[in-house]
């Protein structure tokens, strides 16, 4: 599974960088998010309530930040179990641009999911994942709207 | 005999007033003390090494009892799930048959396989222990796709290319003489989609050990339950048979997927000693998804030679068969000894060369699904055809015509090893083109055209080699079961009957069908006749249903055990009459001497027997009981032809089926209507195959297709009213002269749906199923 996508933020590159080390910020902005703690440097623990379609479960992850280059890219490995409702991992790319409007934010993500989110929900992740991308940089963005 | 419910009547069945006021008693119905319940924790993985599974946070879960593992069981002996048939490669070696512990030990090689189980006080605690057994996978490169599982990453240590047998049927220089002397060959390269069964009722288990008696029963939702006891007793070491009793009661449809023996109804049964409470296990939907054998899963290659005026002089058919990722009971055969040997079709084609690879795959196993191999080798004869006539332009009809069988060649020796005893497929032709309204087609597609419609018509003619079959025979290619089937007739003292059949029930109506058989030949009423099956306890040994064998090998069973019992009636009445069993006639329910005018009815004669005042004791046994095993000695062959029109709109894609004709040839028959309900059955799941159903693993081995909301299964809205009818040509080799219907419609509607959607659209194929995307998408690349 691969997605890719560009969100522009009215915020510098820098700003933006910083505010995604944050994880109060990260659990403001992701939706169903429960817990989101930094276990050691640069990697985040999280639980995160979803349902997809029929599937509805918590997902314990984590979310590790590698080949960090400030403030202009670095890349996610995240690795999530959702028990009985199945597992996700997935490997995100992340650049920060300065545009004039601000930063444009883009990534390109693979991953791929199993279990009874595989069976029963594949048809319906796709959609999900793009509608919690879009709330996640819509709730981001907000906070330099005025 | 009655005409109301004799042979040849439409009796409505006996068994449908339980099923349809919710009274039938199916392995979940049933309760026993201190039952448990038990939930499988299954792979997520396509492919992993199981590096360690712990099971401390599930045994802390309210209401765990236990929780097993699959090497618990390696240590207990049991063993693994064998496959009962050695087909042998083309190079003398035996099959590779990969190890298939019931419970996945140390690696895991479907998404769905079994790696361990939760027992519990209720199913809700079963499951939440389940959830909590956590385990640690190393995920290794799934394999997934059938065309390239032999050039990719190897699954089975013993199965280098992923190859579990490259079998050959034929003969091949003859073969490939016919092809050089062709003036034109046809190709057509093909896959039949993987199908996943969905029987209304999912399979289930209940077993308990009785340590008193130290017996086991085991309730399951099997096709064949004397074959789950021996295999449970022999290869996979529960028990010894004496100590195990299998016991299938009302069973919500089969298909063949339950004909197999299974990890959950084995794990059950041994672990109820084990916990010592009897244990319950049903699966829920998507369970049956992933863990059911699934069906088809080819991809072919097929070749038709032909002389310019369409005879057909030689036929080379190439196949890749996806086996799933172990062999499943009955897998080996049924592309190879179910598929290569009906390759003839109905035509003389004079030679004929089959090539069978089956491979391994990181997907559920592929066994035996309605018609198993016989829909997929009539998809390719008469998908190519169907082909030909339209490369030589000639009309399908005629061509096929040209090509038939002729009613006075049979037997026919055909060039892939069956033997056809009798047919008449000119006359099944033109009965379904007659019922067709075949002349006024050209006035259909008009109107069609008129509304913007593309119309399409395609035929199938295909044939079955069912009733399966000659013990011997089938010994001698590998099997490692006879095919016989057993009957015990037990005639009561005031001369009803209870008969006890090794053939099994899940929806065909047995105990209706044979309750006409004996009906008709005691001449006893209808409702004086009790069948008992399903139940090891009760009835001798049975080999069970599927293969349409019931009434032509189970049947048969009970009609040698009435010969026997009307044989003993005679004795019996010779002595009433003071004469010798010779002079006895037995007709109509009496037994009469042309000496007497007092002609003895059949319930006399059973008193007599029970009551043994007339005859000499030490001469003749008391009492009216018979036993029969029938071996038959060939296969017999339904065959029929096939007619379907279809309408599509090309804006949508969407294919509607106007017409659709059944004319088949199952020799005598039983009961008309319950035929007629199986025809309309396998034409459902044939159409379904065809437009619907569609079985998708994704590169990483997902099911992707593991629900409803994926798996499209044929709706009443899909269907249209079929047009039914049939001819006959008795079976000349079993006493009732009767073939089987059961599989018939599966096996020669998908062909038929194809040439009519590929006629309709004009190209040569659309991959099944034609979904309206798909249809569509056809459309727009011809655009």
């Amino acid at each position: 599974m691969e997605e890719q996508g560009e969100f522009v933020i009215p915020a510098s590159p820098q700003d933006v960088w910083d505010a995604l080390q944050k994880p109060d910020i990260l659990k403001e902005c992701i939706d169903g998010c429960e817990e989101m703690t930094v276990t050691e440097e640069g990697i985040f623990a999280c639980v995160v309530a979803i349902k997809v379609g029929p599937v509805k479960a918590r997902f314990t992850g984590t979310v590790k930040m590698v080949e960090p280059k400030p403030p202009h890219s670095y890349v996610l490995e995240v690795s999530a179990r959702g028990g009985g409702a199945g597992f996700g991992s997935g490997r995100a790319e992340v650049n920060l641009q300065e545009v004039p409007e601000g930063t444009t934010l883009s990534y390109v993500v693979k991953g791929t999911i199993g279990g009874k989110l595989a069976q029963i929900g594949t048809r319906l992740f796709q959609s999900f994942s793009r509608k919690m991308t879009r709330t996640f940089f819509d709730r981001f963005s907000q906070r330099w709207v005025r | 005999m009655n005409a109301e419910t004799g042979i040849g009547a439409s009796v409505l069945r006996k068994e449908d007033a339980r099923f349809i006021t919710g009274k039938g008693q199916y392995t979940d119905d049933i309760s026993v003390f201190g039952q448990t319940h038990c939930v499988f924790v299954r792979s997520p993985h396509a492919r992993a090494k199981i590096n360690s599974i712990n099971t401390d946070a599930a045994m802390a879960v309210d209401g765990v009892i236990r929780v097993f593992t699959g090497g618990e069981l390696v240590e207990d002996g049991i063993g693994d799930l064998p496959c009962g048939w050695v087909v042998t490669s083309k190079d003398g070696t035996p099959m590779v048959a990969p190890p298939h512990p019931p419970i996945a030990t140390s690696v895991v090689n479907y998404v769905g396989e079994p790696y361990a189980f939760v027992v519990a006080e209720t199913l809700q605690a079963a499951r939440d222990g389940a959830e909590a057994v956590e385990a640690d996978f190393e995920i290794l490169e799934a394999v997934v796709d059938t065309a390239t599982a032999s050039s990719s990453t190897q699954i089975h240590e013993n199965a280098p290319s992923n190859q579990a047998y490259d079998w050959e049927l034929g003969d091949k220089e003859a073969t490939d003489a016919a092809f050089a002397a062709a003036d034109h060959v046809t190709t057509l390269d093909i896959t039949n989609n993987r199908l996943i069964p969905n029987a209304i009722e999912p399979r289930a288990a209940l077993g308990s050990y009785d340590a008193a008696s130290s017996t086991y029963t085991l309730y399951t939702t099997s096709q064949n339950p004397h074959v789950e006891r021996v295999v449970l007793a022999l290869f996979v070491n529960v028990a010894p048979e004496a100590n195990l009793r299998v016991i299938s009661p009302d069973v919500g449809g089969g298909f063949g997927s339950k004909i197999f023996v299974y990890a959950e109804e084995t794990a059950v049964i041994w672990a109820s000693a084990k916990v010592g409470r009897p244990i319950k296990w049903r699966a829920d939907r998507t369970e049956s998804f992933l863990a059911d054998a699934h069906g088809r899963d080819h991809v072919t290659k097929a070749e038709l030679a032909l002389s310019s005026e369409g005879e057909m002089l030689g036929l080379r058919v190439k196949t890749i068969a996806n086996m799933g990722a172990y062999l499943s009971t009955f897998s080996s055969s049924v592309p190879t000894y179910l598929y290569g040997t009906l390759m003839a079709g109905q035509y003389k084609t004079p030679a004929i060369y089959v090539e069978t690879q089956a491979v391994f795959t990181n997907t559920a196993p592929v066994d035996a699904y309605r018609g198993a191999g016989r829909p997929e080798a009539t998809y390719v004869v008469e998908r190519i055809v169907e082909t030909a006539a339209r490369e030589l332009n000639m009309d399908p009809v005629e061509l096929r015509r040209k090509n038939f069988i002729p009613p006075d060649a049979f037997p026919y020796q055909t060039p892939v090893a069956l033997e056809y005893d009798t047919g008449n497929y000119a006359a099944s032709m033109g009965k379904a083109l007659e019922i067709a309204d075949h002349d006024s087609y050209a006035a259909r597609k008009a109107a069609s055209e008129g509304n913007g419609k593309l119309r399409g018509r395609g035929y199938s003619c295909y044939i079955e080699a069912c009733g399966i079959a000659p013990s011997q025979l089938v010994i001698s290619l590998g099997a490692g079961v006879g095919l016989f089937e057993s009957a015990e007739v037990r005639v009561d003292v005031s001369g009803s009957v209870t008969v006890m059949t090794g053939s099994h029930s899940h929806g065909q109506g047995h105990e209706t069908t044979f309750a006409q058989l004996v009906s008709d030949r005691l001449g006893i009423p209808f409702d004086s006749v009790n069948v008992i099956h399903g139940d090891t306890g009760r009835s001798d040994y049975g080999l069970g249903t599927y293969g349409s064998r019931s009434i032509a090998v189970g049947g048969s069973a009970i009609d040698r055990a009435l010969d026997k019992i009307i044989a003993k009636g005679k004795k019996i009445a010779a002595h009433m009459f003071e004469t010798t069993d010779d002079q006895v006639e037995f007709a109509e329910g009496q037994f009469s001497y042309a000496g007497s005018n007092e002609p003895k009815p059949f319930a006399e004669i059973a008193g007599a027997a029970y009551i043994p005042a007339v005859y000499p004791l030490d001469e003749l046994e008391p009492g009216l009981s018979e036993k029969a095993f029938y071996d038959p000695q060939n296969f017999t062959y339904p065959a029929g032809s096939y007619v379907c029109e279809v309408e599509i709109d090309p804006s949508t894609g969407v294919t509607e089926i106007q017409k659709f004709v059944a004319v088949d040839d199952f020799g005598n028959v039983i009961n008309p209507m319950i035929v007629e309900g199986q025809v309309h059955g396998g034409l459902a799941q044939g159409i379904g195959q065809a437009l619907l159903e569609h079985g998708i693993y994704d590169a990483d081995g997902n099911l992707s297709t593991g629900s409803y909301m994926d798996y499209a299964m044929p709706r009443a809205a899909d269907l249209p009213d079929f047009e039914v009818d049939m001819t006959s040509t008795p079976c000349t080799h079993n006493p009732l002269g009767v073939k089987g219907c059961g599989e018939a419609g599966a096996i020669g509607s998908p062909a038929a749906v194809m040439n009519a959607i590929t006629d309709a659209l004009g190209v040569k194929d659309v991959p099944m199923p034609a979904t309206p995307h798909t249809v569509w998408e056809t459309i727009q690349q011809g655009a």
